[in-house]
């Protein structure tokens, strides 16, 4: 790809890039959110077209309608988001569109031919799935591992692959490594586009950065470290090392105490846990342990099977997130778009819902005060928006999430819990959500942190619960908590 | 007002503007008396069904209920006798004890609101016919409820009574759904339930009272019409009012996905319905075609929509 330009209406989306890959080479991708990581990938999906500039395949110019042209060149792209469809089967997944068909006039399904391809596919990246699983009830490492299938059984000549890491646990993503290794050895021409920059590291042969729809820079393997990538990154320098943030200086009383909860997930197993005012507990583990089940049972989302919550010494009868939120707790959920915000209403409105009542008299919203409120937070979070009124849709990931945060702060929450707080979030906000994290621990909240990223833990959190099939394995204090005896405990 | 409100208020004044060149009768008083009765008395049914739509739901009981309650309430008045303030009282309980019975099945037994509505509509009607033993029933003379009729058919000023009650509960819808906390919530949950109950929006009560403010008003609208048409023949009373409200939200700019519409946008598509209905009886159209007359105008205008509305956004950005 050369030179490429492409315009969306008010923002230039990418200005001029040059992008190639060799075949049996692995290129990563990386640039902050905004970058157009995204629009380059989606322009050689053939979703998007450029406005400018030209798409060469083995040196011979193509032009791209569609997806479709897309996957008959060769190109098979993993999108970030899933997808699936979650009513059909596996097999029906990876030969969406494309199913092959008995010879005759009724042109009839050969499904025996699609399960025999598709187990192939999944054996080949060792994931033991049936192909006739509704997709529906796999986890979401598992419905990944059928968009890499798909993608795979399409006998691709370059692979994207976008964030694929993201719902998937240590030792999947370890796995999928292998995958590309073996593909790369074939041939395939792959692309790699991540925010985890340790992935970037270990996996690609070259790493291309884009800043603000540009060329940023190209690291060769061997001077691909972490540094240099956020640096050509963010054009400023951030410590991405893991430095462990200070603790926290205030009271340490326990806070927030979980007896012998279990949850609907895993109703076989107990878990009790005391979090501390003015302390970040995080809680670490694989995808699948049950982090997510354990922070909506305490929160009310879902009901506990047994067990008991108590806030402050006060125990706690919890039926909807509404209690919990009365009662001080709050849960900034993983699933940002579908749970976080409501991508439709301004920024303004998603700020205030949970606390629309005390900008009301006699039930009637006061937006003078309501505005003012937002603006506020709005500000104090560096949330970037063309202004309060703008639809929380039209920004990016991680002013989503200080939107998010946002609605929270006003209530001085005794009790914090993210999860998965910087999924999908740039370098940038990251530091400013690691940062809030701190503070409302530093005010007194007690904080729990669920994290896939095991760096993110270790820095940010002063005691580190480790979680594996809905158990605590253990619960290491800061001085031991390394990733490595993190990881030991989340296999266990 | 937001762009999709003025489309259809230039829609309306155009289609007005139209009816009144082609036929002069159509601004004679009679006829605006009337049209603005027909606007009043659909308009408010109209904005209950609205309020519903808003959260991702349907309701389409509202005929039946209003079959249903036309007959209880002639019953009550002319045949048992009971105090007219007692009779209406009782209608709107009745109604706000169907809704409340729709919005609990829908929020509490996370049953689909089409089938829940779609129910309610079977099963008023056969109430209904069942009650009345299939008869028609009336009002007769009217003596000992005058006041009631005045009330619901009467005129203030030569404004007739059901355009100005529109005109009040209008006015009080338009302050909950764009003014109130309740209202926003609304909204919420029709773009986003999970978000809304994950930011603490009480969801199962503010969508059982959508409901149960959709059974009041069709309540009011069953006294209204009850009043006005003064015969209740319970197989075919109120038949496909719920389609009028559904189009009259759907044209005024509700999505039948959830989260959009405004009161305003409702109470002008009710107005449009009408006026195509009252531009079939003037223009010597067949009177067998008005309703194909409505779908067809409301398939262009949908069509139109989306081609040209679309574009408009992009422009916008």
């Amino acid at each position: 790809m050369s030179a490429v330009s492409k315009q969306f209406p008010g923002v230039t989306a990418l200005d001029g890039v040059d992008f190639h890959v060799a075949p049996g080479e692995i290129v990563g991708l990386v640039g902050e959110n905004g970058a157009g990581k995204s629009t380059l990938m989606k322009i050689l999906g053939g979703i998007h077209r450029a406005d400018s500039g030209t798409i060469a395949l083995e040196g011979v110019p193509v032009v791209m309608h569609g997806p479709a042209d897309a996957a008959r060149l060769g190109i098979g792209i993993i999108h970030q988001e899933r997808e699936v469809i979650e009513t059909l089967d596996v097999a029906g997944n990876v030969f969406l569109g494309r199913e092959p068909l008995w010879a005759g006039p009724l042109r009839l399904l050969d499904r025996r031919r699609m399960e025999a391809d598709t187990e192939r596919q999944l054996a080949r990246i060792g994931a033991p799935i049936s192909p006739r699983t509704i997709v529906r009830r796999l986890s979401p490492a598992q419905q990944q591992f059928v968009a890499i299938a798909r993608a795979l059984s399409m006998d691709a000549r370059l692979l994207v692959l976008d964030e694929p890491t993201a719902s998937l646990g240590s030792s999947e993503a370890e796995r999928l490594f292998a995958v590309l290794h073996d593909l790369r050895s074939g041939g395939t021409a792959i692309v790699y586009v991540s925010h985890r920059l340790k992935e970037i590291e270990t996996l690609a042969d070259r790493a291309v950065v884009l800043r603000d729809g540009r060329n940023a820079g190209v690291l060769q393997r061997g001077e691909i470290t972490r540094d240099r990538l956020v640096h050509l990154m963010v054009g400023r320098a951030i410590d991405a090392g893991i430095a462990r943030r200070a603790m926290g200086t205030g009271p340490r009383d326990p806070r927030l105490h979980v007896e012998r909860v279990r949850t609907r997930r895993y109703p076989l197993a107990e878990v009790s846990l005391t979090v501390n005012r003015g302390e970040v507990l995080g809680i670490a583990g694989l995808i699948g342990a049950g982090r997510s089940e354990l922070a909506e049972t305490i929160c009310g989302v879902v009901p506990a099977v047994s067990g008991r919550v108590l806030l402050d010494g006060q125990p706690l009868v919890l039926d909807s997130p509404r209690e919990a939120i009365r009662a001080g707790m709050c849960l900034i959920p993983e699933d940002r778009r579908g749970r976080g915000i409501i991508a439709a209403m301004t920024v303004r409105e998603n700020m205030t819902l949970p606390t629309l009542g005390s900008y009301a008299r006699l039930g009637l919203v006061q937006r003078a005060a309501e505005t003012s409120a937002a603006r506020d937070t709005a500000a104090a979070l560096s949330v970037k928006a063309s202004s309060v009124e703008a639809p929380v849709a039209t920004l990016s990931g991680g002013n989503q999430q200080k939107v998010v945060l946002g609605k929270w702060l006003s209530l001085e929450p005794r009790v914090m819990f993210f999860d998965e707080p910087t999924q999908g979030v740039d370098v940038g906000a990251k530091a400013e959500i690691h940062r809030l994290i701190r503070r409302l621990a530093d005010e007194g909240a007690a904080v729990v942190l669920i994290s896939s990223d095991i760096e993110e833990i270790v820095a940010e959190s002063d005691r580190v619960a480790v979680m594996h099939e809905g158990l605590i394995t253990g619960i290491l204090d800061r001085s031991l908590s390394t990733p490595e005896a993190i990881m030991q405990l989340a296999i266990a | 007002m937001t762009r999709k409100e003025l489309a259809v208020l230039l829609l309306l004044v155009a289609l007005c503007a139209i009816v009144a060149t082609a036929s002069p009768q159509f601004l004679s008083v009679t006829n605006v008396q009337n049209v603005a009765r027909l606007v009043g008395t659909y308009g408010m049914f109209s904005i209950g069904v609205g309020i519903v739509i808003i959260t991702g739901g349907i309701d389409l009981s509202v005929g039946s209920i209003c079959a249903l309650l036309g007959v209880l309430l002639s019953m009550m008045l002319v045949e048992w006798g009971w105090p007219a303030a007692v009779a209406l009282a009782a209608v709107i309980a009745l109604g706000a004890c169907l809704g409340a019975a729709h919005g609990l099945l829908v929020a509490r037994l996370r049953l689909q609101p089409f089938i829940v509505t779609l129910c309610g509509l079977l099963l008023y009607r056969g109430a209904a016919r069942y009650i009345a033993d299939d008869s028609t029933k009336g009002f007769g003379t009217g003596r000992g409820f005058e006041w009631v009729r005045t009330l619901a058919s009467g005129s203030i000023g030569g404004v007739p009574m059901p355009f100005v009650l529109m005109c009040v509960v209008a006015g009080l819808a338009w302050v909950l759904l764009h003014r109130s906390v309740f209202g926003r919530h609304l909204f919420a949950i029709g773009h986003n339930a999970e978000a809304a109950r994950y930011s603490g929006v009480n969801t199962r009560a503010v969508i059982t009272w959508a409901y149960i403010l959709s059974g009041i008003l069709a309540a009011f609208s069953a006294i209204v019409i009850a009043f006005y048409t003064n015969s209740i023949s319970p197989a075919s009373h109120g038949n496909f009012y719920e389609l009028y409200a559904i189009a009259a939200a759907v044209v005024g700019g509700c999505s039948l996905r959830g989260g959009e519409g405004s009161v305003i946008g409702i109470v002008m598509g009710a107005a449009l319905l009408q006026v195509l209905r009252n531009l079939v009886n003037l223009l010597d159209i067949p009177g067998s075609l008005d309703f194909a007359v409505m779908g067809a105008v409301i398939l262009i205008g949908a069509t139109a929509d989306q081609l040209f509305g679309r574009r408009l956004r992009r422009d916008d950005g």
